[in-house]
């Protein structure tokens, strides 16, 4: 039964996509809506039995690759980290499916948008459940396939198609990585089965083995490589300039892939693989530090775009940045608690921006908003609550989740620690003046669209805010239901065997007895954050220029993001380009073939042409060349006969 | 039923339908219409008959089997010898496959000399096969030289405007390696006193001599495969050679060089194989990035995928050398899929060049909006190629890499940059051909694929499938030969430790 919930979202993906001309547009909704609503009713039986009632299964499938002794099988794993996942990816994912059919109402190929969809969360699913290495694999390309093919689903764009690929690729960057990971797992374990690597680490705690040339601390070369790999799923900093571009993706797939699931996934993965990373001290290090950065890094950058889109995707590089440092101080369950808000109240803002800019006929520049909130009330209303979520004000979702992972940071007690709990409180700081900004800009103010547009505005159908309302009940009750299970007393009980802290290393415990300043300070840092956006952005709307004239340099830096993408074009892709033309050119061309094939004919030709010189016709020429033959002969004779 | 000989059948069934095309007379259309239906139903046929060697083939056992032996010229230890293990009876089926679906893919495309075109592609289809099945080294030759000459034609007759040069070159090229191997297999003749496959498998060559046969071989092979430095006559073939040659030069005719080493450099030769596998690392390292980054900048169709199938290849050579189960298995997985995916990828390129003639990237884009089926398709085996995984590609690479790691980290993580450039160069292909806009005049009458087209596409899809998500169909048969060419090749480079001790 179980396996339903996976393959559910498949055969619909399949019936819309394949059939999509034989049954018609609202037929291949119907089929996919209805797959991921038996698949989500399932999950939520799954979630009682086996995370609350305490019954973690494998269904094993059938083998996948059996090569020596590397056995991978096609299986399904539920246990409670693969249940609370379950809900969040086929609660989100039902969500977006039905608005969906309002959002893409207007568009030409309706069963295609549906079918890659549920082909994503087909493969977001098989993720989930992987039971080993490989499968795990699987899924993590899959929806790296669907991603692309979501992100570039307006094809007609090329900024579309430069984007999708763009994802692939980083994407790739990534994968490398974690395949060497995986490579690397199976020399030391001689398994790719999850279980029986867990079962196997304690043993090889201090193991050394060699990778390119160096001996290391075994646990730690492998956990850094597959962290590499979520590094490129979840655009944290050096690989997370794909997640911006996304944004060209129709705005449910921002919602769906970019913000709730598929970007998550590498904070699901570090939290499936807490007992290899709990051997690990350095790799621990590398991701409190990679993921405080990234987090403070794209708050940074959220501060001054312009596109309600992309403001949002910088909020979610960060969101993930402080999902990251909660693992690197061993709270996994307290990242994954923020990964289950965080899905639900930013899902919600990418489908409210989505409501937005169906209302204002495909704008997405807020500068080119304000003052529409009489017009569209309730999206204005789920807007507010998907922000206070956010910036984790008492007492919706984010209020819960994001406390508690400053709170670990600081407990604990180390250099790592406490650098992670600064930038986790300046991002915090960061985070409320944007999402604020956002809200102003989008909202209040003079009108600044154009007439027509203004009159065109409308508040979405109610299939696409009925959604909305679902995910604003999660956003507001999420943190307050789950903070036993994830952060209070229940969670030992909850989590089973799921996650695996080291002894000493739980900082969840350390969290509760963190001093009072230390609870406070992220909800001052907030509550000044918004104040300076009303203060900027309401109440002085001059300022924000001024500050932008005055600061100039560090504005257009923040502006053009770091200017990591002209760094790459200039590092990677034009020289890749050049030294591949160089290959071409003058490698196989002038080097290979001239001195090869075409060297070779040539030589040929010109010594033909010689032999052919030689033919004169002419007795005399002939009557020469014999006598120097004969005397030559008649010398040889001689020398030889002499000895 | 297992007294039949049956690899003979298979071999010679598709000459025998040549000489029926042959005997064909009357008007011009008619003939070409007989030619095309006799071609393909002899093919179908042979096609199903090499069904029955995976049906009877038995995995436990790492002997040949179907084996037919007769005396040729007994009095030089010269004898036709056939049979197959769990290495080549993969290639022999690869064969069978794709010369029906070539037959079928050039239904329309070719026009001119359809008779001799049929005749071509039978003949070369029976040396292919026998090649494949060859248990004598005499035997292997002929067929293993004999596959040059159709395809030599097949180029130069029915190729594109520069078909001379290419076939010139391919000729050169693959000429200068055969030489070699001609010398090497008479001093193999002349050292062992037979010229019996397995025979010499047991003959243990001295370490000397062995170094030279096996570079003897290798400048064959390595042509074949082709190998860095020796592949530029690949793009050249490819580019010029009609759809459906380019489809058996991927296909199989690549997989001659890849068969050659694993039947003959590594168990007749272990310890120059040993000696040398560092030389083969590095070329194949090369090839991977080398022609990854060349194929990045192609604006020819066909080329960039040549310049894609040696990379890809490149992982094949790596894989077999590393001499690990994973690596071997994942190496003659690899060529399968390969054979199947590149294949594919040309025939792919053949559907817009029938309708477009023309292969440069910049004179299409946006075909998906007129031509959506074509676009699934197409996509399908871009992530074939791609090694998506589910689909074959990702199986080969992934058992490679893993067998290479085992070996050496740095040849791993150096390989392993193939996959970020493989995406690159291939979405980079896609994007310009279906994406986009479709503002061309000429590509608006583009009509999508015929159900002739899907017919052909449809077995290879159904296998990119097959072999990625049940490969277990595949690796079960070849395991027990694999263990034993490594079991085999370990005790080899035993003895000669052993040897050089008591020295």
């Amino acid at each position: 039964m179980y396996a339903a919930i996976v393959f559910l979202p498949l055969l619909g993906s399949l019936v819309a996509g394949l059939g999509n001309r034989a049954i018609g547009d609202r037929p291949a909704q119907l089929v996919t809506c209805g797959a991921m609503f038996g698949s989500l009713a399932l999950s939520i039986i799954a979630f009682f039995d086996v995370a609350l009632g305490g019954n973690p299964v494998t269904i094993e499938l059938f083998t996948w690759i059996a090569s020596g002794s590397m056995e991978a099988a096609w299986s399904l794993k539920f246990d409670t980290l693969t249940a609370v996942m379950l809900i969040v990816v086929t609660g989100v994912s039902t969500m977006v499916h039905v608005y969906s059919i309002g959002y893409m109402s207007h568009d030409h190929s309706k069963p295609r948008f549906m079918s890659y969809l549920s082909l994503f969360t087909f493969a977001m699913l098989m993720l989930v459940t992987a039971d080993n290495l490989v499968q795990l694999f699987f899924g993590w390309e899959g929806v790296g396939l669907a991603s692309y093919l979501l992100i570039g689903f307006w094809f007609h764009k090329p900024s579309a198609n430069a984007a999708a690929m763009k994802a692939f690729i980083v994407n790739r960057v990534g994968d490398f990585g974690f395949a060497l990971g995986i490579f690397g797992t199976y020399l030391l374990f001689d398994t790719v089965v999850l279980d029986d690597i867990f079962a196997a680490v304690p043993e090889k705690a201090a193991v050394t083995m060699e990778f390119l040339g160096y001996e290391w601390h075994a646990m730690t070369v492998l956990c850094l490589l597959l962290f590499i790999g979520a590094m490129g799923k979840s655009a944290q900093l050096g690989l997370h300039t794909w997640l911006p571009d996304a944004m060209e993706g129709p705005t449910p797939v921002s919602a769906l892939i970019h913000a709730a699931t598929m970007v998550t996934a590498g904070v699901f993965m570090v939290a499936r693989l807490s007992p290899m990373m709990e051997f690990s001290e350095t790799a621990l290090m590398v991701i409190t530090i990679v993921g405080a950065t990234t987090a403070f890094f794209a708050a940074t950058v959220g501060l001054c775009q312009n596109d309600i889109k992309r403001v949002i995707a910088y909020s979610t590089c960060s969101q993930l940045g402080y999902m990251f440092f909660a693992c690197g101080v061993s709270a996994y369950s307290a990242a994954i608690f923020h990964l289950m808000t965080h899905a639900f109240f930013k899902a919600l803002l990418f489908l409210g921006a989505g409501s937005v800019i169906h209302a204002m006929s495909d704008e997405q520049d807020m500068r080119n908003m304000g003052g529409i909130w009489k017009h569209i009330k309730l999206t204005y209303i789920m807007m507010w609550i998907g922000s206070w979520a956010l910036v984790g004000l008492p007492p919706f979702a984010g209020f819960f989740s994001k406390d508690l992972i400053i709170e670990v940071a600081y407990a604990k007690h180390t250099g790592v620690g406490d650098y992670a709990f600064w930038l986790g409180v300046g991002a915090a700081f960061m985070t409320a003046f944007y999402s604020w900004r956002l809200l102003i800009m989008t909202f209040h103010g003079k009108p600044r669209a154009s007439q027509e547009v203004m009159s065109h505005i409308h508040e979405s159908p109610s299939v696409m805010t009925i959604p909305l309302m679902v995910l604003a009940v999660g956003a507001v009750l999420s943190g307050w239901l789950g903070y036993q299970y994830f952060g209070g007393d229940l969670r030992q009980e909850f989590w089973g065997a799921a996650i695996f802290v080291a002894e000493g290393n739980d900082t969840i415990e350390g969290a509760h007895h963190v001093p009072l300043w230390v609870k406070i300070i992220p909800i001052v840092v907030t509550v000044a954050g918004i104040g300076l956006a009303y203060l900027m952005y309401m109440f002085m709307p001059g300022l924000p220029a001024k500050v932008a004239s005055s600061f100039r340099p560090f504005y257009l830096f923040l502006l053009n993001k770091w200017y990591f993408d002209e760094l790459y074009d200039f590092l990677f892709v034009r020289p890749s380009m050049k030294i591949g033309r160089i290959f071409w050119k003058n490698g196989d061309g002038a080097i290979i073939d001239g001195f090869g094939p075409d060297g070779v004919s040539l030589v040929t030709r010109l010594a033909a042409v010689r032999a052919g010189k030689m033919q004169s016709g002419y007795v005399y020429h002939y009557a020469f060349v014999m006598m120097i033959g004969v005397v030559a002969i008649i010398s040889w004779y001689m020398l030889t006969s002499g000895n | 039923m297992s007294d039949w000989p049956l690899l003979s059948l298979v071999t010679f069934l598709p000459l025998a339908g040549a000489l029926f095309v042959a005997l064909t007379r009357g008007e011009e259309a008619q003939v070409a219409r007989n030619a095309r239906y006799v071609a393909l139903w002899t093919s179908l046929i042979t096609f199903v008959i090499s069904l029955l060697i995976w049906a009877g083939f038995d995995p436990t056992t790492a002997d040949f089997q179907f084996v037919e032996k007769r005396d040729w010229l007994p009095d030089w230890g010269i004898g036709y010898h056939m049979g197959v293990d769990g290495i080549s009876m993969w290639f022999v089926l690869l064969s069978t496959l794709l010369t029906p679906i070539c037959i079928l893919a050039s239904w329309e495309a070719v026009q001119k000399r359809v008779k001799e075109y049929m005749i071509a592609f039978l003949v070369l289809e029976t040396l292919m096969v026998g090649m494949f099945c060859a248990l004598d080294i005499l035997v292997f030759y002929i067929f293993f030289e004999g596959v040059l000459i159709p395809m030599f034609l097949i180029i130069g007759v029915w190729g594109g405007a520069r078909r001379v040069y290419a076939a010139f070159k391919f000729f050169l090229y693959t000429l200068l390696g055969s030489v070699l191997m001609l010398i090497a297999i008479l001093a193999m003749y002349l050292q062992a006193g037979t010229t019996d496959i397995p025979s010499l498998m047991q003959a243990g060559f001295p370490a000397e001599l062995q170094t030279w046969l096996w570079l003897a071989f290798f400048a064959s092979f390595a042509v074949k495969v082709p190998m860095w430095p020796v592949h530029t006559w690949l793009p050249d073939a490819h580019v010029e050679a009609p759809t459906a040659g380019s489809v058996i030069l991927a296909g199989v005719l690549l997989k001659m060089g890849g068969y050659g080493f694993l039947r003959f450099s590594i168990p007749m030769f272990p310890e120059a194989t040993e000696f040398f596998t560092p030389l083969v690392y590095a070329l194949s390292i090369v090839a991977v990035i080398y022609t990854s980054l060349v194929a990045l900048v192609q604006e020819d169709m066909k080329k960039l995928i040549a310049y894609s199938s040696i990379a890809h290849m490149g992982f094949v050579t790596i894989g077999m050398f590393t001499m690990t189960t994973q690596g071997v298995e994942g190496s003659i997985f690899q060529m399968l899929s390969h054979g199947i995916v590149s294949g594919a990828l040309f025939l792919c390129v053949g559907v817009v060049y029938d309708r477009m003639h023309t292969r440069e990237i910049a004179a299409y884009g946006g075909l998906v909006e007129r031509m959506p089926r074509y676009a699934l398709v197409f996509m399908i085996f871009t992530m074939g190629s791609v090694g998506l995984p589910a689909t074959s590609g990702f199986v080969g690479e992934f058992l490679i890499l893993m067998g290479a790691f085992e070996k050496s980290t740095w040849l791993a993580a150096l390989a392993a940059t193939g996959l970020i450039l493989g995406a690159a160069y291939m979405l980079y292909l896609y994007r310009r051909i279906i994406f986009g806009t479709l503002d061309k005049e000429a590509l608006k009458k583009m009509l999508d694929l015929s159900p002739r087209e899907i017919a052909v596409f449809a077995p290879l899809i159904i296998l990119v499938f097959w072999m990625g998500i049940y490969p277990s169909t595949f690796l079960d048969m070849m395991s027990v030969s694999v263990d034993h060419l490594i079991s085999n090749y370990k005790v080899a480079l035993g003895n000669a430790s052993v040897a050089v001790a008591a020295r």
